[in-house]
């Protein structure tokens, strides 16, 4: 018994040590930055800093809400389609969408800038048809459309693994009992595919929250996201360093992530059925 | 009389990924009838189903529902209602609200629903499970779910596809029963398929035997037992003796190199034809009195009867009987006129042959195996 | 309805692969122009290989990415066999604790690692910033991976295997490497490859935490992004297309083979 638990400890030994070295002090330090000043007394002025950049959090939220919300509304009816394909056709279809995630996203996002730009693609194209150019590049529009564009994939994905789980004898039934197309999106499909839209949901919105990239190749400085507050606190490429307030924010940010995949996962609960991807 | 066809298929064809699954059928439904397509897989008795659920539209015919062509109704316009093989039952639901769906469609108002949904618990004994998880459930629990959310938006007629092929053998008896106490308490029609002939035979006012499309024959089980039309249907209804046959004249067939006063007439002199004995219809006699004798090469104790196999001339004939023989002793057979069916030579003919390859293991596994039915799953 | 399908389907596609076409279009560009094409050129895939910056972030990128994947696929399968065997509280914990790097930002991640990096540096003053932190920082984040991809199939496992090599007289550990390992090999492999592409594929926390002496290949992309435009890093995304599809294709292909073998079989 004795010797057992010991080789148990044996066993869990390097990766209980790594982990609490490399994932919980690094927090803790998140924490304890947030809440000292450079000369390590405790405050509460960054933390309270906050307030100052809500209208930075608010941008970030709105963005990344509404690339999620444009990712699920393009997503769902193509990932519906590629369900009810024959099996091998399926496979292709998912590779096709798999095969642009597996590109880096700095070279996904950059593609646009050649697209969007003044003199870009379609300005160009636009011209030659004879009309004005547009204002595309360096607004919330294109940081919008690059989330879109950079994490569509992720909500395609686990919505297409649920839908292929639901068996056309279940939409049969549903027909069978007098459901038309919308009775049976709504009473069948929809609460059926919630944990694969709720995956999604989280696998689009976190990452578009967070993002400094994004905003910094398409929003050409104009639009100003958390992560590019963050990034400029930690390594100052604009502006003073300062890991106080960076880690501050830090928390805020993580915090809210961590809110609102409870509150996803309320929804989740509710939906009953398990197994996401 | 009253015309009382519910539902008619007139001159129905399809063919499913290039493949013809049904031929030129026609077959017509009567309403509060319990009526059974039967054969095996493949042979496009799900594909029927599915043409009179609406799932599928024939390539060319038309289907009449009560007097009206719907031909192109979709399936939730069709008065029917389908049990799926298996079940397709809605997972995000618990067992109220799988069965309140229709309902709810239909917008019901709440307390009706509450009370239809009770009494469908109620009609499929499963009273108190309102808020059960469908996983909870075991396969009988899920089937009688399944047949109280099809019966809770009073359809004229239930199409059950297969609905107890996934059941243990007692599950599936007690099961038989319960669904046609169902039937006949509701008075509706339950059109219902199966490959299983006992169950065909047990639980149908008509059977339809199916084979490669076509429709081999319709008539009640007593009809189709006694008198099958050819020898498919004869070899799939229960165990028969099929055996070439000469017949001379009306009432006097010869086969087994004997002559046979027999029942049956209107044939042309010295036509060949197909002869059917039942197992249970040749009586065993002592050697002397035997219209034909053979030597007895295996018996098997079955409870009720022994199941002896006896070779005449090189033919197996399987024989059931009360009496023991001994294995390798010579026997008299001796058939009455009634015991003999005759029939006319079809594309059968010669396709089913004796019982020299027969072995009671084949049977018991077969018997264990449920074939999925795949010849209308093309979607 | 059918057609209004295919068309839908169509435009997401063509969405998703217009600016990759518009890149791959524009590596083969004779003139030094984002948007005016002036003929057909290969100078820019020449000029991407004589860049040594770009040839030596490369290496590294590979270099980092089969090293973290290694130890990450070492140190997370001993520790799934661990958590596999735990129940209650301290497994809840456990995977509590390997669900922070998923869930969490790569940005939250990676600042939370230079902090401590920076707090070695100044505090300890042991060393700087460069391959070393970038390795542990992609262990870190590679771990959960190879854990999320190895316990599952531990699940599956007949438990009764490993005392059955021990009751055939085989000793604990080479019992171990001899029935258990062997079973949940492909989610070893899984797990490794996971690794191996999260790594390469990585650029947030690469970016806090590599430090000016070793730079993995998308902080070079970056750094190439902010300077004036030049169509090397089309040619290079065009190669890098080109190798993740073959790669795709090869595993597609080994997969579709694999499934032929086991109808057969």
């Amino acid at each position: 018994m004795h010797r057992k638990s010991l080789s148990r400890v044996a066993i869990n030994a390097p990766y209980t040590v790594w982990m609490a070295i490399f994932v919980l002090v690094p927090i803790a330090l998140v924490v304890y930055y947030a809440f000292t000043d450079a000369a390590g007394r405790f405050t509460l002025q960054n933390v309270a800093s906050i307030v100052d950049y809500s209208h930075t959090f608010f941008t970030s939220l709105e963005l990344a809400l509404i690339s999620t919300a444009i990712c699920l509304v393009l997503a769902y009816p193509l990932a519906y389609a590629i369900s009810r394909m024959h099996v091998k056709r399926q496979s292709t279809m998912i590779m096709l969408v798999m095969l642009p995630m597996w590109m880096n996203f700095l070279i996904r996002t950059y593609a646009w800038m050649t697209i969007l730009e003044g003199n870009g693609l379609i300005n160009r194209a636009v011209r030659a048809l004879g009309g004005e150019g547009f204002h595309m590049i360096n607004t919330n529009g294109a940081v919008v459309l690059g989330m879109v564009y950079n994490f569509l994939p992720y909500m395609i994905l686990p919505i297409y693994t649920v839908l292929t789980k639901i068996e056309q004898s279940t939409i049969e039934a549903a027909q069978d009992l007098g459901a038309n197309r919308v009775n049976i999106f709504r009473r069948v499909l929809l609460p059926m595919s919630v944990p694969g839209v709720i995956s999604g949901i989280t696998m689009v919105f976190v990452p578009a929250v967070s993002t400094f990239v994004i905003s910094k190749l398409l929003g050409g400085g104009k639009t100003f996201l958390i992560g590019d507050i963050i990034e400029n606190y930690f390594l100052g490429n604009t502006g003073t360093v300062d890991y106080n307030i960076g880690a501050a924010l830090s928390l805020v940010l993580m915090i809210l992530i961590l809110i609102s995949m409870a509150i996803m996962n309320h929804f989740d609960k509710d939906a009953s059925a398990g197994g996401i991807m | 009389m009253k015309n009382n066809r519910l539902i008619d298929l007139q001159n129905i064809s399809i063919a499913l990924g290039g493949e013809q699954i049904l031929k030129d059928l026609n077959l017509y439904i009567n309403d509060k009838e319990f009526i059974t397509l039967l054969g095996p897989s493949g042979c496009g008795k799900t594909t029927t189903l599915r043409i009179i659920a609406g799932f599928l539209a024939p390539d060319t015919g038309k289907v009449i529902f009560d007097g009206q062509d719907v031909t192109d109704v979709p399936p939730h316009k069709r008065q029917v209602n389908t049990i799926f093989q298996r079940y397709a039952l809605f997972p995000h639901l618990n067992v109220y609200e799988n069965i309140a769906f229709g309902l709810r469609i239909q917008k019901v108002k709440e307390p009706q629903i509450r009370d239809t949904v009770a009494e469908m618990l109620a009609l499929v004994n499963l009273k108190g499970f309102e808020t059960r998880n469908i996983h909870s459930l075991s396969g009988g629990q899920q089937q009688r779910v399944a047949i109280a959310r099809a019966l809770a938006v009073q359809p004229r007629v239930l199409l059950l596809d297969e609905p107890l092929g996934a059941l243990d053998l007692k599950l599936r008896k007690d099961m038989q029963v319960e669904l046609k106490n169902i039937q006949q308490r509701l008075g509706i029609t339950f059109v219902y398929v199966t490959h299983d002939q006992e169950e065909a035979l047990s639980m149908s006012d008509t059977i339809v035997v199916m084979d490669s499309g076509e429709i081999q024959q319709i008539g009640t089980p007593i009809d189709i037992y006694n008198e099958p039309k050819n020898a498919f249907v004869a070899d799939f209804i229960g165990e028969s003796n099929i055996l070439d046959g000469v017949m001379r004249e009306d009432f006097a067939a010869e086969f087994a190199g004997h002559r046979f006063e027999c029942l049956d007439k209107g044939f042309a002199k010295n036509e060949p034809v197909d002869i059917v004995i039942r197992p249970e219809d040749v009586d065993v006699v002592p050697l002397e009195r035997g219209m034909i004798r053979g030597n007895v090469t295996s018996v098997t104790f079955k409870g009720v009867h022994f199941e002896i196999i006896v070779d005449v001339d090189g033919f197996k004939w399987m024989i059931q009987t009360t009496d023991y023989v001994a294995p390798d002793s010579n026997i008299g057979m001796f058939i009455e006129p009634d015991a003999i069916h005759v029939m006319k030579k079809s594309k059968y003919s010669g396709l089913y042959g004796d019982y020299s390859t027969f072995s009671d293991e084949i049977e018991m596994l077969s018997d264990v195996t449920y074939e999925k039915e795949d010849d209308g799953d093309a979607s | 309805m059918k057609a209004l399908s295919k068309v839908y389907n169509f435009l997401i596609f063509a969405f998703l692969y217009a600016p990759i076409l518009v890149m791959i279009v524009y590596s083969f560009n004779a003139d030094k122009s984002r948007t005016q094409f002036g003929g057909f050129s290969l100078r820019w895939y020449t000029e991407l290989f004589h860049d040594q910056v770009i040839l030596k972030s490369l290496y590294i990128s590979l270099a980092l990415a089969l090293l973290s994947a290694l130890i990450a696929t070492i140190i997370g399968t001993i520790a799934s066999v661990g958590i596999h065997a735990m129940r209650g509280a301290p497994r809840r914990a456990y995977l509590a604790v390997n669900n922070i790097p998923v869930t969490n930002p790569d940005i939250v991640t990676a600042i939370s690692m230079m902090i401590l990096f920076v707090f070695f540096v100044t505090k300890l003053n042991g060393m700087e910033m460069g391959f070393g932190t970038l390795l542990i920082s992609h262990i870190t984040f590679n771990i959960p991976y190879v854990v999320l991809s190895v316990l599952p199939k531990l699940r599956g496992l007949n438990s009764n295997i490993y005392e059955a090599a021990q009751d055939l007289g085989c000793p604990p550990v080479p019992a171990f490497l001899k029935v258990v390992i062997p079973q949940i090999s492909q989610g070893i492999v899984t797990g490794f490859i996971m690794a191996f592409t999260l790594s390469l594929d990585d650029f947030v926390i690469s970016y806090f935490n590599s430090g000016s002496t070793a730079q993995t290949l998308p902080v070079t992309i970056y750094s190439m992004t902010k300077r004036p435009y030049s169509p090397k890093i089309n040619a290079l995304s065009t190669l890098l297309f080109l190798a993740v599809m073959a790669l795709l294709l090869i595993v597609n292909f080994r997969r579709s083979g694999d499934q032929k073998k086991e109808v057969h079989s």
